[in-house]
């Protein structure tokens, strides 16, 4: 029998990150995936990153993940959504062409070191005295572990609908994974279900894009990883174009037909990610939606027409498809459907996303119940490098709502549950303003070295970017008259006195660029690191603001709560309230603050019970 | 195990009354009850009982009410003994109970903190409730009890509504602004700020309740002889203020409150005003102090030569029973403290003028750590209102939340999120 410290199943975004970060850690690893040719497939929008999104993935990038690199190796188009606001919430986003990324991800997974990859159904998990202790294949072949890792994603009882028609799998064409599924049923874990929908692809050829609004790929040089040094693709342009009121009429004589609206789907579906007869139904009164024409590929005539997700029958999606401009004559290659799936109720985890029931089980990706490559992918990095540590006795790098969206996610999952797919959201992370897309390296790169899940050429890469940063923070203490400034035409008053470099930068007009006079060579050194370094002095006063409600938050994380807190003896709280507090067994009385329903009262309540305990525990000892 | 300590307290109004209730709240509030009558009625059943102490000598004969917890109004055990309301019954019940195990007598607010921490009510009621007790008049009741009753929380929930939709709106705008329905801020976005930052600069410029407990402040100002310090206990109703022909008799500042018509007031005696060079050095300190207190006035009763007072102070023309010393030609009040003439008239102009500066009953009113907070607020919605990058906008709102939450209570961000969703059309 093949023995590993770590086995993670599933070869979609979070198991490709979570068996690649327990490898870094140096975790004997194994990658058991239904087909191995599929690893890194995308089973909907060829697209990476976004608002949110964007932040996770190069949060990824910047613990040595593989979602930036990819995205950058795939990427055919780059668009920095949000650049017209701050800094804080710009949203790096690819187009990637299907074909290069996953050839990306298959690159970068075969290399690996420490991991092996096993081609096979996952269809039990071998347990003993309640723990984990390795994994069954169907064909009989059995893996030890220790940790398991499950990054499943739609496939655990997944169902696809389309308008009449029902088929079993997870992705279109691919297996469901029943066995497993019908395991975890049997251990009478909290399980939901949820939908998410995919629309029709289009056949590129058929579309009139002379008669659309283009939109051009930045041409900016950013990547998503810092490491990838320049764009490596041809850019193409999308189209934009929009539903109509004929469509709407179309989907709207056929709602009936749908299986969101015949009552076949019952889970629910995301808000923010609303199928096209959703947004009829609930906002019919519309001119039209719009819809971006996106390429799949280099070498492909497929589009993805991003905004009409759906499930209604085949010959109502070709009538509101040729409703849209430009798409007069078009041909769907394949229709839109529905998929419906189990997820695991996130409440029933750790924060290092292990099941407390079945200890050595770890969980990440859809199967939590949210929705994305880069919500999956995070998750995956943060179950690979905790199972990868616990497995060697390693600690792995500790992750806060004040220092990444990451622990954002793991901790809004963990502590409040889902209602419906969880997609992040900059305004999910209160402290946004310091958690910016552009300063995940400088947020969290120290921390991976520091956990040991970052390889040689990133730290080579974040040794000479330190050294940079130290040379510029010389500089940027450097104490400039206001005389100097406005010699140069800065927009500075000549009688605004002596200050630093970095304050001066807080100054409206005054942009890193207008310093080279004083910064010398290190101005061109590396501009990103510059700006960087300019958005901390802009943003400083309220990063400073901040951190009065930070300590506040650090001292009520100082106070354990136990994982077995008698919420039901606490006088005060609400029925409610306990039976949200006993599934999110919120690890510190700040994380009992952020459980949904929870008063200050309550949380009062709690402090003074914990602290009651906390002192009989000290006095029985 | 170290148990939480059970409190007791007289809980009704001062001794001499009608019936004085003491309150016993904790874990051993149903042994306190068994000890001093001997057995325990019916859950929230009032019940006549002979109370007597350990060694069996007799209390009082009472009414005795048992309530369980969680659902009382501490969270706790509970038990009230509504006692005769003589001060020797109520001393002899107080020290039969300190004399059981457990038992310890209240500091101010336990109760109240009691029930905070149980989970019984929030911040502002808590706050309010402390208001309450320390209630001495009808005008401070009634207004406290509106505090007790929730109508500063429900007052502050309506705000947040109002700053989550605002919220909402710049989140909109950040995290969905390649859709069409949120891809700028509404025109009306920074009139509705500024709308609720003018409404919270009006409840801010109100008067605080604090002035209720501290009453009407009225200081009676003037130089020496001119008769304050008579007119004083005229208005107090007792013989305060020593009085006599010698000038300089009053040499500190000496306040009395007490309620007219119901109204808190506090009237202040002060020293008369001279040159302090004129003055002997303990007298000079008293007119210092008498600086002060007109600082701290909310009216000044101006008994000395007319248009020599402070700014706004009341002309009053005092001793009009006599030659006047300070003839007034028009003098807001010609009273008399020895007959009384024109007492009652003045009475009844510092009772109007108290109703309007200090807290209304019935109108919900603010504490100093209410006061702070709400000017978070205020300057949180201030600084979004003069920002143009949504992003700092959008902190600015966060700020003003947090200060609302802390206000009365609760955070989540979630919340913002459903007002987010419930008003847009997003996403595809
Ligand atoms: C129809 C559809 C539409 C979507 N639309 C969008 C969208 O528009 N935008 C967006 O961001 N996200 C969308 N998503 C979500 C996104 O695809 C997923 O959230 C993300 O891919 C989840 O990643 P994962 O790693 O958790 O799972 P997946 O990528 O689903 O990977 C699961 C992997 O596990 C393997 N596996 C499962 N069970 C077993 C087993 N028993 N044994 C061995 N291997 C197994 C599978 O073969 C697969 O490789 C959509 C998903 C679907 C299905
Ligand atoms: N007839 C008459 N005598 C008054 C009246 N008010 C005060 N007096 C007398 O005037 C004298 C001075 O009065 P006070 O009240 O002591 O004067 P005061 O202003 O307090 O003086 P200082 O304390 O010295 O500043 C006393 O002898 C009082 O009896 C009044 O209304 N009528
Ligand atoms: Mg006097």
């Amino acid at each position: 029998m093949a023995n590993f410290d770590v086995i993670v199943v599933g070869g979609g975004h979070a198991g490709v990150e979570a068996a690649c970060g327990a490898a870094r850690m140096g975790a004997r690893t194994a990658l058991v995936s239904f087909d191995l040719a599929a690893i890194g497939a995308m089973s909907c929008n060829p697209a990476i990153g976004g608002l949110g999104k964007g932040h996770l993935v190069r949060e990824v990038d910047a613990l040595d993940g593989v979602i930036g690199r990819a995205a950058d190796a795939g990427a055919i188009h780059y668009r920095m959504l949000n650049r017209s606001k701050g800094s804080a919430v710009w949203g790096p986003r690819v187009q990637a062409d299907r074909v290069r990324f996953k050839a990306a991800v298959q690159q970068t997974v075969r290399s690996q070191q420490n991991l092996t990859l096993v081609q096979g159904e996952a269809a039990a998990l071998v347990l003993e005295g309640g723990r984990v202790a390795g994994l069954a294949l169907a064909d009989g072949t059995i893996l030890g572990a220790g940790r398991v890792v499950l990054c499943t994603g739609t496939f655990l009882g997944g169902i696809l609908y389309r308008g009449e028609e029902r088929f079993e799998g997870g992705r279109i064409g691919e297996n469901a994974a029943k066995r497993l599924a019908a395991q975890l049923r049997g251990a009478d874990l909290p399980m939901a279900r949820l939908k998410t929908g995919t629309p029709p692809r289009l056949d590129g050829r058929t579309i009139d894009w002379a008669a659309l609004e283009e939109q051009p790929s930045d041409d900016e040089g950013w990547t998503m990883s810092p490491l990838t040094a320049r764009r490596l693709n041809p850019q193409v342009f999308c189209a934009i174009t929009r539903t109509t009121h004929a469509g709407h009429d179309a989907i709207r004589a056929n709602l009936h037909r749908s299986p969101l609206f015949s009552g076949a789907i019952a889970a629910a579906g995301p808000r923010y990610c609303p199928s096209i007869e959703d947004k009829i139904h609930r906002f019919g009164d519309r001119e039209g939606h719009q819809v971006f024409l996106e390429p799949e590929g280099l070498d492909t005539h497929i589009v993805y027409p991003n905004g009409i997700s759906t499930s209604l029958p085949v010959d109502v999606q070709e009538t509101v498809v040729r409703t849209m401009p430009g798409c007069e004559a078009v041909r769907i290659v394949q229709p839109g459907y529905a998929v419906e799936y189990d997820h695991i109720d996130p409440r029933a985890l750790t924060p290092d996303l292990q099941l407390r029931a079945i200890p050595g089980l770890y969980c990440a990706g859809q199967i939590n119940g949210t929705t994305g490559y880069e919500e999956a992918a995070a998750q995956g990095l943060v179950a690979g490098l905790e199972a990868a540590a616990a497995a060697l006795g390693k600690a792995a790098p500790v992750l806060d709502r004040a220092n990444s969206y990451i622990a954002v996610m793991v901790d809004d999952l963990t502590l409040q549950g889902v209602t419906e797919p969880y997609r992040m959201l900059t305004a999910r992370a209160e402290y946004r303003l310091r958690l910016r897309a552009n300063n995940a390296a400088t947020r969290l790169t120290g921390l991976g070295i520091a956990a040991g899940c970052i390889g040689d050429e990133r730290r080579a890469w974040w040794e000479r970017r330190e050294a940079l940063r130290e040379m510029f923070h010389v500089k940027h203490s450097e104490r400039i008259h206001a005389r100097e400034l406005a010699d140069l035409g800065l927009p500075v008053r000549h009688d605004h006195g002596v200050k630093t470099l970095a304050e001066w930068l807080r100054f409206d007009g005054v942009t890193p660029d207008a310093l080279a006079p004083w910064l010398g060579e290190l101005a061109a050194s590396d501009p990103a690191l510059a700006d960087e370094l300019a958005e901390d002095a802009a943003y400083a006063p309220y990063l400073a603001r901040q951190d009065a409600e930070l300590r506040d938050l650090r001292a009520s994380e100082a106070l354990p709560l136990a994982a077995d807190f008698p919420y039901g003896v606490v006088p005060g709280l609400s029925n409610e309230m306990v039976e949200r507090l006993t599934k999110a067994a919120p690890g510190t009385l700040a994380a009992a603050g952020r459980v949904p329903g929870v008063t200050p009262a309550a949380l009062s309540a709690l402090l003074v019970h914990a602290r009651r305990r906390i002192s009989d525990g000290q006095q029985a000892a | 195990m170290p148990q939480t300590p059970t409190i007791f307290a007289l809980s009704s109004g001062a001794p001499p009354a009608g019936v004085g209730v003491i309150r016993v709240s904790g874990p051993a509030a149903y042994s306190a009850l068994l000890a001093l009558a001997g057995r325990v009625p019916a859950p929230r059943r009032a019940s006549l009982a002979r109370l007597s102490d350990a060694s069996g000598a007799p209390l009082d004969e009472a009414l005795v009410l048992w309530f369980p917890g969680p659902n009382t109004a501490t969270g706790e055990d509970l038990t009230e003994f509504h006692c005769h309301g003589g001060r020797a019954v109520i001393a002899a019940v107080e020290a039969a109970l300190a004399a059981l195990p457990g038992l310890r007598r209240a500091e101010p607010g336990e109760f109240t903190r009691r029930a905070f921490a149980n989970g019984r009510i929030d911040l502002a009621e808590a706050e309010g409730l402390g208001d309450l007790l320390a209630a001495e008049t009808e005008w401070q009741r009634a207004a406290a009890l509106v505090n007790a009753g929730g109508a500063l929380s429900r007052q502050v929930e309506a705000w947040r509504e109002r700053v989550l939709a605002l919220s909402a709106e710049v989140e909109g705008v950040l995290d969905f602004s390649d859709e069409e329905d949120a891809a700028d801020l509404p025109e009306c976005f920074t009139w509705n700020i500024a709308a609720l930052k003018e409404e919270l600069s009006e409840w801010l410029a109100r008067p605080r309740s604090e002035r209720l407990g501290e009453g009407f402040r009225v200081v009676l100002a003037g130089p020496p002889n001119a008769g304050k310090s008579t007119l004083f206990n005229a208005l107090v109703d007792s013989e305060a203020a020593i009085t006599s022909p010698i000038a300089g008799t009053t040499r500190d500042v000496i306040e009395r409150s007490v309620a007219i018509g119901g109204v808190p007031f506090t009237f202040v005696d002060t020293a008369g005003l001279r040159d302090e060079e004129a003055a002997d050095p303990i007298e000079a300190i008293g007119i210092g102090r008498a600086r002060g207190a007109l600082a701290r006035a909310d009216v000044i009763l101006w008994l000395g030569p007319e248009g020599e007072g402070p700014e706004s102070a009341w002309e009053i023309a005092a001793q009009a029973d006599r030659a006047a010393i300070h003839p007034k030609s028009s003098a807001r009040f010609v009273v008399s403290a020895i007959t009384r003439a024109g007492v009652p008239m003045l009475k009844q102009a510092l009772v109007a003028a108290a109703r309007q500066g200090l807290p209304k009953p019935g109108e919900a009113a603010l504490n100093a750590r209410q006061h702070a907070r709400l000017a978070e607020v205020a300057e949180a919605l201030a600084a979004a209102e003069r920002l143009s990058d949504p992003l700092l906008v959008a902190e600015e709102l966060r700020r003003a939340r947090l200060a609302l939450d802390r206000l009365v209570g609760r955070a989540t961000t979630e919340d913002m999120l459903d007002a987010l969703f419930g008003r847009f059309c997003i996403g595809k």
